[in-house]
Parts: C-alpha cells; sequence; structure tokens
C-alpha cells in the first residue's frame, strides 16, 4: 500500500462539481422554461364553463364502492360533466381523505361527491373547498351537515336496519344469541344502522327473546373480518346468528361459516352484494340478505351534483331535481336525499342481479 | 536463501515507486458540503419539484405549500427524533402509536370538560412518559429496541382504544383548529411550521453541534468503544426514546387539532412512513451515519412525490409503489456506487502496478 501515492486530491472533486453545474444549469433552463408554461396553465383554468365532477369512496379497490362509483360514473355523463374523477386512499382511515379533498379544492373541482370515513376529519378540507367555489355532495356515509350541501342515502336507515333485524329473526325462529360484524368502529352509517338494531331489540316484544351479545369489527378489511367472525364462533358457542351490515364483512363471515362445522346452523344476514354472495347462498349457508341498488346511488348524487352546480337547487329542504332516468327526487329534512328501498336476495331471486 | 528474494525487490520497489493518480478520498470544504450526501438529497428535491412545476398544472401555487406542508408535518417532527435514535443503531416503532395514544387522551380529558391548556400539557406529558417507559426497557433493562418498540406499538395503542374507545371527538375549540391550518399570511406556509422549525433546528443543532450529538455517531458505531471514550451510553439512548416519546405526542396533538378529530386509530401506520423517510435521507439503518439535512430533504421529497401525483390523479396504488421504489432505490445506491469505486480502484491497481501485483502473487 506504501507504494501508492497520491498526487493530489482535487481533480475527480473538479470533475464531479463540474458535472453538478451542468446539471443546475439544465434545472436553471427547464425553470425558465416553466415560467412559460405556468403562465398558459393559469389561463386554461380561467377557462369556464366545463364542470367537472370527482367521486372520493372510503377506499380504492372495494367491491361495494366499485359498483357505486360505476353507477356515479353513469350518472356524471348523462348529467353532462365534462369530465368525472375517482380519487381516494388505499385504507379507510379517518383522515386520509383529506389529501384528497385538497387536491380537488386546487384542482377547481366543481363538484365533490365523498363518502365520509369520519364525519367531521374531512370537515375543515371540505369548507376550504366550498370557500373555492365547490358544491359538496355526500353519498353513503354522511359528513358533519355543516360541511356538505346534500346528502344521498341508499335508504333511510331505519329501514335497513329493520330489515336486517326481521330477517335474523325470521331465520334464528324468533329467539337466541345473535352478533353483529361490522365494519370499523367510527363508521356513520354502520354506527346509525347499529343504533337502530339495538333499539328495535329492545323495543319490539317480537325480538325479547334474542339477545344481542357482542358487537365486533373487521374494519372492512377481508382477513380481519375472516378472522372476527371464528372468534366470535369460539367466544359465544351459543351463537344463532350473524348480522353484518358490510358487505366485506358478510362475504368474510359467509367464507369462514361455509368451510366450518357451524355451515346452515349459525344464521347470517346482513348487507352483501349479489355476486360475491351467490355461492354462499346456492351451497345453503346463507338464505337470505338485503340490500339496495348500489349503482343507483352513484347515479344519484351525480345529478344532485350536476342540479346543485348550476345552481338549480341550494339544498334547502323541498328542494326537487331530475336524477335521470330514476325520475324525481326530493331533499328531505337534513337535506338527506333517499334512493330507494332495500331489495332482499334469496336462492330464487340473486340471479336477476348482477354487481 | 529466503532472504534475498525476499529483500531483493524491496529497493527495487522504493527507487520505482510508481505515483498513482489520487483517490476520490474524504473530500473537505465546499466540495464536501456541495457534493454530500445532503446535497444530493436536495438537489434531487428540487429536480423533483422542477418537473413538478413543469408537468403537473396548477401545482405551482401557494396553495400546494399550505397544504403540502400540512401533510408531511406529522412526518417531519417524527423524523427528527428518529433520525437521532437510528444513527445510534437502535430504532423505534412505537411513535405512531404514542401520537394516537395522545390524541386519544386530549379527546377524552376535552370531553370532560378540562382547559384546553391543561389538556395539551397532560397529552404531551402522556407521550414523555411513553418515550421514557421505551427508554427504560432499552436503555437501563438493556432489550432490544426492535423487540420492545414492537411490543409497545401494540401496547400504546391498545391503552389508546381503552382511553377513548370507539369514539370520535370532534368538537374542539374553533379559534385552536383554525389556528392549526391557518398560514402565513399570502406566503401559504402553515403558521405550525414556525413551531416545526424550532424542533427542526433543536435536533440539527443537538445532533450536529454539540459533543452529546458526536457521541451519538460513535455509539452507532460501537457501543463499547463509546462507553470507552466516556460517552454515557445509557443516558444517551434514554433521553432519544424520550425525545421520539415527546415529539410524537406534539405531532398527536397536531393531527388531532389538524383534522379536528380525536379518534383511537390516529396516525396509524405512520412509523413505516417515517423510517422510509429516514432510510432515503441517508441515514443507516446499522447506526453511525446520518445528517438532519439529509432527512429534511428526503421528507420533504416523499411529500412533493406523493402531492404531485395526487394532484395529477395518479391513484394511491401507484403512489406507495413510487415511494417504495424510491426507498429501496436509495438503499442500493450506495452500495453500488461503493463496488464500482472499489473495482475501479482494483483495476487501476492492476493496469498500473503490474509488475508488483504479479511478483507479489508469485512469491506468495
Amino acid at each position: 500500500m506504501e507504494l501508492i501515492r497520491n498526487r493530489t486530491g482535487k481533480t475527480p472533486g473538479r470533475r464531479r462539481i463540474a458535472s453538478f453545474a451542468a446539471l443546475a444549469a439544465t434545472v436553471a433552463l427547464i425553470a425558465t422554461g416553466c415560467a412559460g408554461g405556468g403562465d398558459d396553465g393559469g389561463g386554461g383554468s380561467g377557462a369556464e364553463g366545463e364542470q367537472t365532477i370527482t367521486f372520493i369512496p372510503k377506499q380504492l379497490n372495494n367491491p361495494y364502492t366499485d359498483v357505486v362509483l360505476g353507477g356515479g360514473e353513469e350518472g356524471a355523463e348523462a348529467a353532462g360533466f365534462a369530465s368525472s374523477q375517482v380519487v381516494g386512499p388505499l385504507d379507510a382511515s379517518a383522515s386520509s381523505q383529506v389529501s384528497f379533498i385538497n387536491a380537488e379544492t386546487q384542482a377547481g373541482t366543481n363538484v365533490i361527491v365523498i363518502a365520509a370515513n369520519d364525519p367531521d376529519a374531512v370537515c375543515s378540507a371540505l369548507e376550504e373547498a366550498r370557500t373555492g367555489g365547490a358544491k359538496i355532495v355526500a353519498f353513503d356515509s354522511d359528513t358533519n351537515p355543516d360541511c356538505r350541501d346534500v346528502f344521498i342515502s341508499q335508504v333511510v336507515a331505519k329501514d335497513v336496519a329493520l330489515i336486517q333485524v326481521e330477517l335474523i329473526a325470521e331465520q334464528i325462529g324468533g329467539s337466541g344469541e345473535i352478533a353483529i360484524l361490522s365494519a370499523t368502529a367510527n363508521a356513520t352509517n354502520q354506527n346509525e344502522w347499529i343504533k337502530y338494531m339495538e333499539e328495535e331489540l329492545a323495543s319490539n316484544p317480537e325480538y325479547a327473546d334474542i339477545e344481542l351479545v357482542a358487537k365486533v369489527y373487521g374494519d372492512d378489511d377481508d382477513t380481519k373480518s375472516f378472522q372476527e367472525a371464528q372468534g366470535l364462533m369460539q367466544a359465544y358457542p351459543n351463537l344463532k346468528g350473524i348480522i353484518s351490515p358490510t358487505t366485506v364483512g358478510i362475504a368474510a363471515t359467509a367464507r369462514y361459516l361455509s368451510t366450518s362445522e357451524y355451515k346452515g346452523k349459525v344464521a347470517l344476514t346482513g348487507l352483501g352484494l349479489p355476486n360475491e354472495m351467490r355461492p354462499f347462498v346456492k351451497d345453503g349457508t346463507v338464505t337470505e340478505f338485503a340490500l339496495w341498488d348500489p349503482a343507483q346511488l352513484g347515479y344519484v348524487a351525480a345529478f344532485a351534483g350536476k342540479a346543485l352546480a348550476d345552481g338549480d337547487i341550494t339544498g334547502e329542504v323541498g328542494d326537487t331535481f331530475e336524477a335521470g332516468e330514476l325520475g324525481e327526487r326530493e331533499i328531505g329534512d337534513g337535506g338527506i336525499v333517499i334512493v330507494g328501498p332495500p331489495t332482499v336476495f334469496n336462492a330464487d331471486n340473486i340471479d336477476d342481479y348482477d354487481f | 536463501m529466503s532472504d534475498p528474494v525476499k529483500t531483493a525487490p524491496v529497493p527495487e520497489r522504493v527507487d520505482g515507486t510508481t505515483v498513482l493518480e489520487a483517490e476520490p478520498k474524504g473530500r473537505t470544504g465546499w466540495a464536501r458540503v456541495l457534493l454530500g450526501r445532503d446535497a444530493v438529497m436536495i438537489y434531487a428535491l428540487i429536480v423533483v419539484i422542477v418537473i413538478a412545476m413543469i408537468a403537473v398544472p396548477r401545482f405551482a401555487s401557494p396553495v400546494t405549500t399550505g397544504f403540502l406542508l400540512l401533510d408531511v408535518i406529522p412526518v417531519l417532527l417524527i423524523a427528527m427524533p428518529m433520525t437521532l435514535v437510528i444513527i445510534t443503531g437502535e430504532i423505534d416503532l412505537s411513535v405512531a402509536s404514542i401520537a394516537g395514544l395522545t390524541s386519544a387522551i386530549m379527546g377524552v380529558l376535552w370531553q370532560a370538560g378540562f382547559d384546553i391548556g391543561i389538556v395539551l400539557v397532560i397529552s404531551v406529558l402522556a407521550g414523555v412518559v411513553a418515550g421514557a417507559v421505551n427508554g427504560f426497557l432499552v436503555a437501563v433493562v438493556g432489550l432490544p429496541s426492535l423487540a420492545v418498540t414492537i411490543g409497545t406499538l401494540a401496547l400504546f395503542r391498545g391503552l389508546a382504544l381503552v382511553v377513548i374507545g370507539d369514539n370520535a371527538v370532534a368538537n374542539f375549540p374553533p379559534e385552536l383548529t383554525a389556528f392549526f391550518t391557518s398560514k402565513l399570511g399570502a406566503t401559504g406556509i402553515p403558521t405550525v411550521m414556525v413551531g416545526v422549525v424550532v424542533v427542526i433546528l433543536f435536533f440539527g443543532v443537538l445532533l450536529h453541534l454539540t459533543p452529546f450529538g458526536r457521541g451519538l455517531y460513535a455509539l452507532g458505531y460501537s457501543q463499547e468503544a463509546a462507553r470507552f471514550v466516556g460517552i454515557k451510553v445509557a443516558r444517551a439512548k434514554l433521553w432519544l426514546f424520550v425525545g421520539t416519546g415527546t415529539v410524537s405526542a406534539l405531532a398527536g396533538v397536531y393531527w388531532t387539532l389538524r383534522y379536528s378529530s380525536a379518534r383511537s386509530d390516529n396516525a396509524s401506520g405512520l412509523e413505516l412512513a417515517v423510517i422510509a423517510a429516514v432510510l432515503l435521507g441517508g441515514v443507516s439503518i446499522f447506526g453511525g451515519k446520518g445528517s438532519i439535512p439529509g432527512v429534511v430533504a428526503a421528507v420533504l421529497l416523499i411529500g412533493v412525490i406523493n402531492y404531485a401525483l395526487r394532484l395529477g390523479r395518479v391513484s394511491d396504488v401507484v403512489l406507495i409503489i413510487v415511494t417504495g421504489s424510491l426507498l429501496i432505490a436509495s438503499v442500493v445506491a450506495p452500495s453500488v456506487f461503493g463496488a464500482i469505486s472499489k473495482w475501479r480502484h482494483d483495476r487501476r491497481v492492476h493496469r498500473e502496478l503490474p509488475q508488483a501485483t504479479t511478483s507479489g502473487a508469485a512469491s506468495a
């Protein structure tokens, strides 16, 4: 090693400085080019008249959400929006939607349609969007009513809750232990339904022999829901029925039951997608479950957004708007628009539906 | 007979000493500042910002500064003490859970009717205590920090659920929540950035300009050696974990007030975002290497890429793939460059000293 002597430590460093100088020069050139481009962009955004709509679901890649959004995009096209977009987080956490709302605010979107993961966490971001001129339509899961113009609800929350209680009572013969497997612990819609279910079970004498023994949360995660279902069966050996008011939860629970000794012995109902539930209805794991047509939800939301953006309605109680082929809808108390009654699916009619 | 063989080549070599071109060793002065790992991160950040300004419509506006900084503040805050922890060769995975626990405690105390000042003080103290628990187990009991903080990651999140349950508390004072999203004049820079800059400066000065901070590098290379030169290893580690706990609590407070929602699942998964940013910033996961400016640039780099892609309505799926690839590239690149320069060095030795090498090999 002593044979190798350094002459000087400068040369390679200089070469590197030169290459960085070249890089810096390139950056500077591009930056100057950008200044010109920026002006063009500003001018382009000034051209109004074309309305845009963006849907922000609770999370992407959820089969139910995909159907809702499919209806939404169809509705957006039918209602006459120039462009419709879908953006959203991969996880259904409270704060994950905020940065998407911010980006839409900045993009100058005319109508934001959102299913809130948390009614309050999205509020300040939505307020900023409204200040920027955007109209806010909540669908599926409501935000704080102060932060949106209208809320498009699938059905009357109480009806959804009652039909599930009715189905489970029928399937377990009117008495025994039941449990609820929900989505996330903070989901607005889930908690509202569960509240109505609990009230109904407590107040209706027909359900006096039914005992709600547990409420568990699968977080709309397939694996977690599966494990929660498994846990329920172990913790409550006398369990006779499970209500899962979420499509992910009911599918995961059905999958668990269908491969376990409880198949056909423990009843399962709730809100599910016909395409996902078809095998379990055919193999006898599930007798009947309910849901509305989710595509209609997105469809009506798009038309409500259009009516708001055009200034035809302001979100006041009693305002009406045309929802394309579904006909007229009226805004009810609290700025809520109801899409339609829930449908009950069983072995006889499930093949008539494809979603 | 072996003596002449051995001694003979020596004068020859001394006579014919070959002078090679310099090896690129450690740089000094400005070259070191302008061409170091930190500088490269900063150049990368500038390049990405410029590209985003050109390619993404509406990116070039003060609104971007505001939203972008509000998004990165929690990661930026926690990355500061995390840098110090990782430089010492330890890790703290419980940071996001501490933020969640802080958020839960804030919610419950506020709902119970305490004064907001008291709520804030108790919440931050909770973070200090949580950090001290980690620190005690790692520094005093001597358990590996990876195991300890995986445990407390679950423990603190569990405590958060016990404290606040399924509830969410949202009715924080509007003036306070408005303050947390307010901007400094027309610059678009959030007011809370002032506090964040103080935290960055604190940890920057602590790491780079104090004997304590320099000692952390020694600690990261070799605990034994650090102990022999008089660094109080256990005490340093304990304080570092108290530091991550405290700053995580601050991040939890920020999260709660920015989103005006106190919930048990706040900030979940944030620890991975923090560690990814710290490693991208040039901190070695094995300890001993890293700097605050590099980490700050890395946090902003990830933030800018995410924001630009989001503004361009690129799916989040692409976004996490980009972040992941970036992280791997940042870890792989130094080893690749290291291998290349070693290969070049070897080749030069072979080319310019063929005699010495071959004769050395022959005599061996």
